[in-house]
């Protein structure tokens, strides 16, 4: 019988030992029932939707057609192909993806480490860490373009009257910053995110190994790294593949500080402001496809690191 | 003379002065001193824009503009909450993200429970790949089906509808929910349920009065994670909500515009005050509930 949590056998042995009988057929069927309120909602809401968005690229669909739709092929792909703001806003993305999955990540593991040691308060300190994560990425966002204000702004004032800024700076609509004020703010926000999910990983490597390294003379450096990141690993692994993909979609941040604004666009804000903006619905799934395919690329090279990795 | 308990006692190493040094009380507390300006340098970093939201909110409009700025308002007013509150758009926003999280949550929680029911209590073929298309669910992205989304929803007649994000969200909320209670699941010993089933209960019994209440926690996670996500949500919302009225609060907070008509006055106290108020209960329920939440988070994550 179970001695403990088992994963292997959950349907009880008796019923088991013969193979398509009736009750055997019957807790498939059952099974499958069961399944099909969710594989149902995964269809409507996820497949039907992304095959229809294949679909469209290869129409010129328009919101507010006055013309019936009409199937033109690659033509969407050919024009994706030369659009410049495209290409910048992928270009965008990515500059942002790697600064702040950088900063979130090395800034997440120097925190984990410092929560990690035990102290009074830690409990504290981890909720603490916990709140700028729930808040609405919108509310945040809107936190600090005031604190960013050009003229009332708390980080101007602060800056100037610390003597760390000459003067004060139009951190959002001043292009040359615009791109490290949004960074500021996802990394504000995300940063403890990661902290969180980097400190579960360190809890768990056990204390002994540290003990015994001790003795052995290990400097705390040599500890580091070689029994730290290396029982680290999957956490780390699973923590930047999500926080990158994260960021490859981000949208709020850069909406509430540029709303349409050309010049800092990422492939998302591009994407709706052609579907929903201005109604190109062919086009613009197009774009959808496009940034489907790019994310993909991400994941595949994520998924081949890790088999590396694992052998 | 050597005691058998000398002999067997390890040759003491020479301990190095630092080594002393920091096992003194003293050097404990010298040591300890970094450390605590870290975490103190943490608490600031993560908390200090609160600090400010809170601080602006009760600073009359007026001294808001102002410089130069004051780190404590020297005039603190409530002005801004009723100004915030006088909003229709704001508290109905309040009303409408509270139905959209609530009835994305409820279902997600229905549906997802079921299914791992099914994936984590049965063995059947094509289970791991229904568990691998979910947990590829979770790395879907939202902006790729926009457009399809949208025309769907037009002839669906939920354009600027609630009904709209209820839909929509399900696509984040339940595939998440599924792959952590399948984990909550498949965690289950089987003693219970064999001694039900032994007993004559159905299948639909045993996952009512047997497995449901053993995997609450899990219930209670995922259902929080659910309802935070939903709450946060804007892309969609932003997409499919067209009137005030039916604003969530992401849209709310962003659409506060000065009553005066002027284009540069951006009333910041009524945004600052609507900021306090959509987060203050947010925020308590993360502290309240962080175990849980740290516990969803990892178990969606690290293990997977």
């Amino acid at each position: 019988m179970s001695t403990g949590p088992s994963v292997a056998t959950p349907v009880p042995t008796a019923r088991r030992r013969r193979r398509g009988t009736k009750l055997q057929r019957r807790q498939t069927h059952l099974a499958w029932l069961l399944l099909l309120p969710a594989l149902a909602v995964v269809a409507l809401v996820a497949m039907y939707p992304l095959g229809k968005t294949v679909y469209q690229s290869f129409t010129d669909q328009e919101f507010l057609a006055l013309q019936p739709t009409k199937w033109v092929g690659l033509q969407n792909y050919r024009d994706l192909w030369h659009d410049s703001l495209f290409r910048d806003s992928i270009w965008e993305t990515i500059k942002f993806t790697v600064i702040t999955v950088a900063f979130e990540f090395g800034l997440g593991l120097a925190i984990a480490l410092v929560v990690n040691s035990n102290f009074k308060g830690r409990g504290v300190m981890r909720a603490v860490m916990l709140v700028p994560w729930a808040i609405p990425t919108v509310v945040a966002a809107q936190m600090w373009k005031w604190m960013l204000d050009d003229t009332f702004g708390v980080v101007n004032d602060l800056g100037v009257r610390l003597h760390i800024l000459s003067h004060s700076r139009a951190w959002i609509s001043d292009p040359s910053t615009a791109l490290a004020s949004v960074c500021a703010v996802d990394i504000w926000k995300t940063t403890p995110f990661v902290a969180l999910l980097l400190l579960a990983g360190l809890q768990v490597i056990p204390q002994d190994l540290y003990e015994a390294a001790r003795v052995d003379g290990a400097s705390v450096l040599q500890q580091f790294w070689k029994i730290t990141l290396p029982l680290l690993k999957p956490a780390i692994l699973v923590t930047l593949i999500f926080r990158t993909l994260d960021a490859l979609r981000v949208f709020d941040v850069f909406y509430v500080f540029f709303g349409n604004r050309t010049d800092t666009q990422t492939m998302a804000i591009y994407d709706q402001s052609t579907i929903v903006g201005d109604g190109h619905v062919g086009y613009g799934s197009a774009v959808s496809v496009a940034i489907f395919l790019i994310i993909a690329v991400f994941v595949v090279i994520y998924v081949s690191v890790n088999r590396l990795g694992e052998e | 003379m050597s005691t058998a308990a000398e002999a067997t006692r390890p040759a003491a190493r020479p301990i190095s002065r630092s080594r002393r040094m920091r096992k003194s009380p003293f050097g404990r507390i010298v040591l300890r001193i970094p450390f605590y300006f870290l975490i103190a340098v943490i608490f600031v970093y993560a908390l200090f824009p609160f600090y400010w939201v809170v601080r602006s909110s009760f600073t009359p409009e007026v001294n808001l503009f102002q410089t130069p700025v004051h780190y404590f308002p020297q005039h603190p007013t409530l002005a801004n909450y009723r100004g915030a509150l006088s909003e229709s758009f704001f508290t109905d926003a309040l009303i409408n993200s509270a139905i959209v999280a609530g009835g994305v949550t409820l279902l997600s929680l229905a549906i997802g429970a079921s299914a791992a029911f099914a994936l984590g209590r049965f063995k059947f073929h094509g289970r791991s790949f229904v568990l691998y298309v979910m947990l590829s669910m979770t790395i879907f992205p939202q902006i790729a089906i926009l457009g399809a989304l949208y025309t769907t929803i037009s002839r669906l007649h939920l354009y600027d509808k609630l009904g709209a994000l209820i839909f929509s969200y399900l696509i984040f909320t339940l595939p998440f929910t599924v792959w952590v209670l399948t984990s909550f699941m498949r965690a289950l010993p089987g003693d219970l349920e064999e001694a039900a089933y032994v007993d004559g209960a159905t299948p639909i019994q045993v996952f009512y009065k047997v497995l449901l209440p053993l995997i609450a926690p899990g219930l209670v996670t995922t259902g929080l994670l659910a309802f935070i996500s939903a709450w946060n949500e804007y892309l969609y919302a932003l997409s499919f909500i067209q009137s005030p009225n039916h604003y969530t609060v992401p849209l709310a907070i962003t659409s506060f515009v000065s009553k005066t008509g002027s284009a540069f006055a951006v009333p910041w106290g009524q945004i600052m005050a609507a900021t306090v108020i959509i987060t203050l209960p947010l925020i308590l329920a993360v502290l309240i509930l962080q175990k849980r939440i740290i516990a969803g988070l990892t178990a969606g994550a690290v293990k997977g």
